[in-house]
């Protein structure tokens, strides 16, 4: 129904959605977001229903019906071998290696990011190692990871952490170099000492960036959890994935793509909410 | 002789002292043979030309940057990196964005106690603060971060800020540059207040000549425009000197005075002596009228 008001003739029409200078307004707005999700389940639903009137046992686009019933048996049903709920088990383990994957990549990036932009002579040190560590591609290294660490779950946890690593580093360090020169002086001035002036001025001002650096590596953070978990694992989102791929179960992999899109998002929001509760004035600035 | 103890007499009883004060970035010179005195209690506006090197200086006596050769001194004691001598307040950047109007004047007392001394007078400090935020018109906005006030009252809690530390000097950098002709003249005549109140000795950068003269009880006029006797092109510059130091008389209760014809016809010769590119006077033909100024011409022929 959109296309019928965009064909219509006149300019004031028009403008509300092509063009430069088109205004949508809210509703209009919302409309446009939600029409590609519905669109696309949409289509889902008529070649799912195609494909199951050919062929009843059709395994590559099951039926809204089938993948209810795989969610039923992952995440409601024990598992007759082990007695555990698969989907929640895989969910905690995933979780678990991504949190302290990340965890550890932050709160490293933090200590070294920010003493790289306050003192020139760390910043020779460490800048060109730091840049040269970003370039090496974390999957080329995960053979050697599983060589030394194990397959076990300090390999795993060590490529998160590699690949998450610098670019968080890089997000600390270029917003520690943000911070105006004069309040260091204005520190000093007021009685800091240089230790200080990094842990009660500069580091406090960092932790927003800090948080929204963390949340842009999740993304790649995911990537490597996953890439992990199915060369060498035995339980975890992306070890299922690659598991049931061997019986073309699209029924539950697609319920568990759905999954782990929902948690990246969520993530995402909570701490997007964190930033906007805790740092209202990093908001602001950042405007 | 007698030159030599006046000029010790002199070092003695100022609190701000320079002599022989250059300063260099590679081969350029900025500041050459700065020789200044500044007593307590003053309020010295140093007005020039952009570029001539007015902030070089500030941050020289702030500590910030160190002087390349002479001697800078505070109350008789050699700079060092900055500390709680100075007070510093600058065009913007002067709070700290992360923290409310209250904890940016707390800030001071907080950062020079220990962590105990934190804890133990935590309340003292507080109504400390609160103190001051009155006295600068802010009781009311003390829980707000600094982006949320206008820009004349993040000044004022820039100035609470310095002041709770009771700087020896407060440093300003063009502090109301930044702010709209109103507010800017809002500001001048608070600032006034401020330094009666609190007896304050200050040193007031700012390009606005008639910000310098109607706020200062001495004006310092620095610039490159002079002759000293050596062929200089474009690029091959002198370091700016003061070229012109005046004693200030005005009675600065109110902006008035800024109509005045005495007003206006010292402001005609500043710009003639400071800011003029064609009116080059020698070094030894400076107006340099204010009893405490001086002159140590070392290498120049006095004749």
């Amino acid at each position: 129904m959109e296309d019928e008001k965009v064909d219509g003739k006149t300019r004031q029409e028009e403008s509300r959605f092509l063009g430069l200078y088109a205004r949508p307004s809210r509703g209009l707005q919302v409309l446009l977001a939600l029409l590609p999700f519905v669109m696309l389940i949409c289509v889902y639903l008529i070649a799912s229903e195609v494909r199951f009137r050919q062929n009843p046992a059709d395994k590559v686009v099951p039926t809204i019906g089938k993948m209810a019933g795989a969610v039923e048996l992952m995440a409601f049903t024990e598992d007759k071998r082990t007695g555990k709920y698969l989907l929640w088990e895989d969910t905690l383990a995933s979780v678990k290696r991504l949190a302290l994957g990340i965890g550890s990549a932050a709160a490293l990036a933090l200590f070294v990011g920010l003493n790289m932009g306050l003192f020139p002579g760390l910043r020779s040190l460490s800048l060109a190692f730091v840049t040269f560590i970003s370039i090496v591609p974390p999957l080329a290294v995960l053979p050697i990871l599983f060589i030394v660490f194990g397959v076990e779950e300090t390999a795993k946890v060590v490529l998160i952490f590699i690949g998450t690593f610098p670019s968080i580093t890089r997000g600390v360090y270029l917003a520690t170099l943000k911070i105006p020169t004069e309040q260091i002086p204005k520190a000093l001035t007021l009685g800091a000492s240089q230790l200080s002036v990094v842990y009660r001025i500069v580091l406090p001002q960092i932790m927003p960036c800090l948080i929204d650096s963390t949340r842009l590596s999740l993304g790649s953070a995911w990537l490597f959890l996953i890439a992990a978990e199915a060369i060498a694992s035995t339980d975890g989102l992306g070890y299922r994935i690659y598991l049931v791929r061997r019986y073309l179960s699209m029924d539950i992999i697609l319920p568990y793509v759905i999954w782990i899109t929902f948690l990246g998002f969520v993530f995402d929001r909570l701490l997007q909410t964190w930033i906007s509760m805790r740092y209202s004035w990093y908001l602001v600035s950042k405007e | 002789m007698d030159e030599k103890k006046a000029l010790r007499a002199l070092r003695d009883r100022s609190l701000l002292y320079l002599e022989d004060v250059h300063k260099c970035y590679g081969p350029k010179i900025i500041l050459e043979d700065i020789d200044l005195a500044v007593r307590k209690g003053e309020l010295c506006t140093v007005v020039g030309p952009s570029g001539c090197g007015k902030s070089t200086l500030l941050r020289l006596i702030l500590g910030q940057e160190q002087v390349t050769s002479g001697a800078l001194l505070i109350g008789g004691k050699p700079v060092d990196t900055p500390n709680t001598d100075r007070g510093i307040v600058y065009q913007r950047y002067s709070l700290f964005p992360h923290l409310t109007v209250l904890r940016n004047v707390m800030l001071g007392l907080d950062l020079s106690s220990s962590f105990l001394t934190r804890l133990r007078k935590k309340d003292q400090f507080r109504g400390e603060a609160m103190d001051f935020l009155e006295q600068v018109r802010l009781g009311d906005h003390v829980h707000k971060y600094p982006h949320e006030l206008s820009g004349g009252m993040q000044q004022r809690v820039a100035i609470a800020q310095a002041l709770i530390m009771k700087p020896r000097i407060l440093l300003m950098d063009e502090p109301f540059g930044a702010l709209d002709p109103g507010t800017r003249e809002h500001m001048q005549i608070f600032l006034l207040e401020m330094w009666e109140k609190f007896k304050m000795t200050v040193f007031f950068v700012t390009h606005d000549l008639e910000e310098a003269v109607f706020l200062g009880t001495r004006i310092l006029v620095l610039s490159q425009y002079y002759s000293d006797g050596e062929a200089k092109d474009g690029n091959n510059r002198h370091g700016a000197r003061i070229v012109a130091d005046y004693p200030l008389a005005f009675e600065a209760t109110s902006t008035s005075v800024k109509k005045t014809a005495d007003f206006g016809s010292l402001i005609q010769a500043i710009r003639r002596n400071g800011f003029d590119p064609e009116y080059l006077q020698y070094v030894t033909e400076f107006d340099l009228r204010h009893p405490d100024s001086f002159q140590t011409l070392d290498d120049i022929d006095a004749g």
